[in-house]
């Protein structure tokens, strides 16, 4: 390959990790905001998605460009098509992490609840996810790929306890349902983090075995399962 | 004239005979940069390509109308001497046609016709030429050798650095890599990025994904006329023409 098409290529990773950077700080911030019910912080999250958007399509601009200029074959196809891709799961990251901070903005104006549901542990496991498959794919690490699919089931049965767990508040306090219903909302918003990060995983698998492992990994008979993660 | 444009095609019209082979052309060609002609088999591109440094002179029975400015200046004013014109504006064909000598009097040629005896100037521009044209360290230890002993894509680039040996300002180039094997093809089109820096280039090709790859700039011609031009990444992507975008498509042509 030409060096003008490596040189690009090299640029587009390394734009691509930027925007995976300002994910992931974006998503930490939405979490600390809940932890803290932090609505300045929140409104920071909310404001600042237009630049994840913004980054979101030139990235792809950048890959269609690069096809159209370079017809890559193979393995610099297959890079090109998991960047597209693992791309628009960043951006739906960064929707997700705007999502809990919209939740954040509504508690911040009511008294707390006290409710035994803490996401400390759900939200460090589904960073960990989010940085590993950033992590899977600059290293290309099939095996730290696969490792993430697999902790997905992790923070699924979380997102099952929690649900439990407020479903029995909304009994015992009937007058703060709206308060626990945007709290379960956070956890579904993570649960579909790690979704997106679970995506990213199996783009890098695809990107370096050249198999399309969609769908590797789902449960049967899982009732929060969606059909298409 | 803007001093970004090193050449340019002015309502350039030329005919073969009573056949209106151009019509009405006018385009920019920007200092430093590949300018890649497209466009089927009869569109005019080789046409246009040999008015630039008045090839077409030899056809007996042609005509042009219209101007076409080196530097602001018309190349088809009667005071322009073809010859120094023809060192300024440099060709490489298609097929390969290095002379029967040896591959330093290949690069020599040109310089020995304009007059050049020194002996030590002739030897550091060939050199210069032969590395210019990414061919010197193949052939640094044979100069003396002939170059028809030379690959095919040895003998293009050799041609290059004929063309390049005289100094001139632009290059064009005819079809370049169609007589050559892949690996040939990626070091010639390396070359052309890498002269970009210091000649204009303005090249034909048959070869969509070429022109996508080595170009700044694309112009898609169709009998005879000038459909569209713009950064080759536009054309590319999103061509504005439905004439272009079939072209480029394979859907014609």
């Amino acid at each position: 390959m030409t060096i003008r098409f490596q040189t690009q290529l090299d640029k587009l990773k390394r734009r691509m990790l930027t925007v995976g950077a300002m994910v992931e700080e974006r998503v930490r911030m939405a979490l600390r905001a809940v932890e803290e019910r932090d609505a300045e912080l929140a409104l920071k999250v909310i404001e600042s998605d237009k630049e994840i958007d913004h980054n979101e399509v030139e990235v792809e601009e950048e890959c269609l460009k690069i096809l159209a200029l370079y017809q890559p074959v193979a393995v610099d196809l297959r890079f090109l098509t998991a960047v597209i891709k693992i791309n628009n799961d960043l951006e739906r990251i960064g929707d997700e992490a705007v999502n809990i901070a919209e939740r954040v903005v509504f508690f911040a104006k009511q008294p707390p609840v006290p409710v035994p549901v803490d996401y400390s542990e759900m939200g460090e496991k589904t960073q960990a996810m989010l940085k590993s498959s950033l992590d899977s794919l600059v290293n290309m690490d099939v095996d730290l790929a696969y490792k993430i699919c697999l902790k997905d089931d992790e923070v699924d049965d979380m997102n099952r306890d929690i649900f439990e767990k407020i479903t029995e508040s909304i009994k015992s306090q009937p007058d703060r349902t709206d308060y626990l219903i945007h709290l379960l909302s956070v956890s579904r918003h993570l649960e579909r983090i790690a979704d997106h990060a679970t995506n990213i995983a199996e783009e890098v698998i695809y990107l370096i075995e050249g198999e399309i492992s969609r769908h590797l990994f789902k449960k049967e008979g899982d009732p929060d399962a969606t059909s298409d993660s | 004239m803007d001093n970004k444009i090193k050449m340019k095609a002015d309502n350039l019209n030329f005919y073969y005979g009573d056949f209106h082979a151009l019509h009405e052309i006018s385009l920019d060609f920007k200092k430093n940069e590949v300018t890649a002609l497209i466009g089927p088999s009869g569109c005019g591109k080789s046409t246009l390509l040999r008015c630039l440094n008045r090839m077409n002179d030899l056809i007996p029975y042609s005509r042009v109308e219209g101007s076409v400015l080196l530097e602001g200046e018309d190349i088809y004013d009667p005071n322009v001497d073809v010859v120094t014109l023809r060192r300024h504006v440099g060709m490489v064909f298609q097929k390969p046609n290095p002379f029967p000598k040896s591959i330093f009097e290949n690069v020599a040629y040109g310089m020995r016709v304009n007059g050049v005896r020194d002996k030590s100037y002739l030897v550091n521009q060939v050199e210069k030429s032969l590395k210019q044209a990414a061919l010197w360290e193949e052939v640094k230890d044979r100069l003396d050798e002939s170059a028809l002993g030379l690959s095919g894509g040895q003998q293009q680039r050799l041609c290059i650095a004929r063309a390049l040996a005289v100094e001139p300002e632009v290059v064009l180039m005819d079809e370049p890599a169609s007589a050559l094997d892949p690996i040939a093809t990626q070091k010639i089109e390396e070359l052309i990025h890498q002269l970009k820096e210091l000649y204009t280039i303005i090249i034909v090709t048959h070869n969509m994904q070429q022109a996508a790859r080595v170009s700044d700039v694309t112009a898609f011609f169709y009998i005879g006329k000038l459909i569209e031009v713009d950064q080759t990444e536009t054309i590319f992507t999103k061509p504005k023409l439905q004439q272009t975008s079939d072209y480029i498509t394979g859907r014609f042509g």
